[in-house]
């Protein structure tokens, strides 16, 4: 397997990977997913979970997104993210503790609140990435 | 001929302006460097995204997709988003962006087209409020972000903008923003939001003939990319027109500190010399004086 396959993962705060890797496994929103170097062009829309960049069989690294999207070119798989996270770099407290933070603001904010939806997302991304962490 | 004690108070007054401005030149330095950080942070995702609607588009073909793309088919009523800063004090940029946004409304006037204008910070609102108050038809707020931080706001302003659209209120949007070149240059720019436009340097892939696939159904990634994407452009732009304005007031507060030098220079000759022929007259006086008796 000598070919490589660029692979970059974009959120807007900034980029979090970018370069030569094996083999790439995302959470697509029809099911998860894997690339290789000269995949077909493919388009898709992410669900949150774990991205999983392999270096031959080994996990070189896992990123948690929070939904996006995956674009593969004969130039490369791009994923756009929403948000994301180096699972490498995270802490399970951390999570814990925001995770606690936004369900207190959801319950403050009671059933009809202007951010609820945003704020419903936000616990929902939390609870995965607490699972992502865990795991 | 201005008196001693108020060349004396001129200086002290030219001397503790100097001091505000060197301060707000710090400030605004510092404030840049973080400014441009997030820029440069976020240029990466808006980059990656223009080239995927790029893509998108390209493959589409002309006048297909959905309406965020292919646009209402007329162009009679044009939405002017003009994005300046909250705060003065930092050269000509607010008065740039303010020009390249009274030029395009005029030529859009001209043409005969309705125009309807939403500001984003209060110094273009205060500028076009003057001449075009009838046009307007809101203004987003960006005194409340704190740290660089556009997403919320961004993404506020283009939810707004995309209903809008949705409810037929406008059929063209065009975003007026100063684009950061580098620290010297801030570029005011007029760039098309709806219908949706890949900017004409990105990177259109080769297919190679291949065709591509798409999950869901290459509508429905339509339908959640275009919004997505006019957020990155607006978020992209705060976060351009943040760092310009850091920096138009860094250079203008360097100018300002640098003219207040030369004003106290300049006093304190003026001053010196009058103290000078003062002690001069004085002299003059007493030796006379000594000479009469």
């Amino acid at each position: 397997m000598a070919d490589k396959l660029h692979f970059s993962l974009v959120s807007p705060a900034k980029e979090l990977f970018s370069g030569e890797v094996d083999h790439v496994i995302a959470p697509g929103t029809e099911g998860e997913f894997g690339v290789l170097a000269h995949h077909a062009p493919f388009m898709t829309t992410l669900k949150n979970g774990v991205v999983r960049v392999l270096d031959g069989d080994t996990t070189k690294m896992r990123l948690f997104v929070r939904g996006g999207f995956a674009d593969v070119t004969p130039a490369g798989l791009t994923i756009l993210a929403e948000e994301a996270v180096d699972l490498g770099s995270v802490d399970a407290a951390t999570v814990e503790s925001d995770l606690e933070e936004a369900r207190s603001k959801l319950l403050s904010e009671g059933k009809d609140g202007p951010h609820v939806t945003a704020l419903q997302a936000q616990v929902d991304y939390l609870t995965d990435l607490k699972a992502a962490v865990v795991h | 001929m201005p008196s001693l004690k108020d060349l004396k108070n001129r200086i002290t007054s030219v001397k503790s302006t100097r001091k505000i401005t060197k301060a707000m030149q710090m400030v605004a330095a510092a404030k840049l460097k973080r400014a441009q950080e997030a820029a440069d942070a976020g240029r990466p995702y808006a980059k990656r995204m223009a080239s995927v609607v790029a893509n998108l588009a390209s493959s589409m073909g002309e006048g297909a997709g959905p309406k965020l793309l292919s646009g209402t088919g007329k162009e009679d009523t044009h939405l002017v988003v003009v994005m300046t800063a909250e705060r003065g004090l930092c050269g000509g940029f607010n008065s740039y962006v303010v020009k390249e946004a009274r030029q395009l409304i005029r030529k859009l006037v001209t043409e005969g087209k309705t125009v309807k204008i939403l500001t984003v910070g209060k110094k273009g609102r205060e500028q076009l409020k003057r001449d075009y108050a009838e046009f307007f038809v809101g203004h987003v707020d960006l005194s409340e972000v704190r740290g660089n931080d556009y997403t919320e706001a961004g993404i506020g302003l283009g939810l707004d903008i995309t209903k809008r659209f949705d409810d037929g209120e406008f059929d063209v949007a065009t975003l007026v923003y100063s684009q950061f070149k580098n620290v010297l240059t801030q570029l005011p720019v007029a760039q098309q939001l709806i219908p949706a436009k890949a900017p004409e340097d990105a990177e259109i892939v080769d297919l190679k003939g291949a065709i591509y696939e798409y999950e869901p159904s290459q509508e429905e990634i339509l339908e959640t990319l275009l919004p997505r994407y006019i957020n990155t452009q607006i978020i992209s732009a705060m976060l351009e027109s943040g760092a310009g304005e850091q920096a138009a007031r860094m250079s203008a507060m360097d100018n300002a500190t640098r003219n207040a030098g030369e004003m106290i220079d300049d006093l304190s000759l003026q001053y010196n010399r009058a103290r000078q022929a003062q002690i001069t007259k004085e002299l003059i006086e007493i030796i006379s004086g000594a000479e009469a008796l």
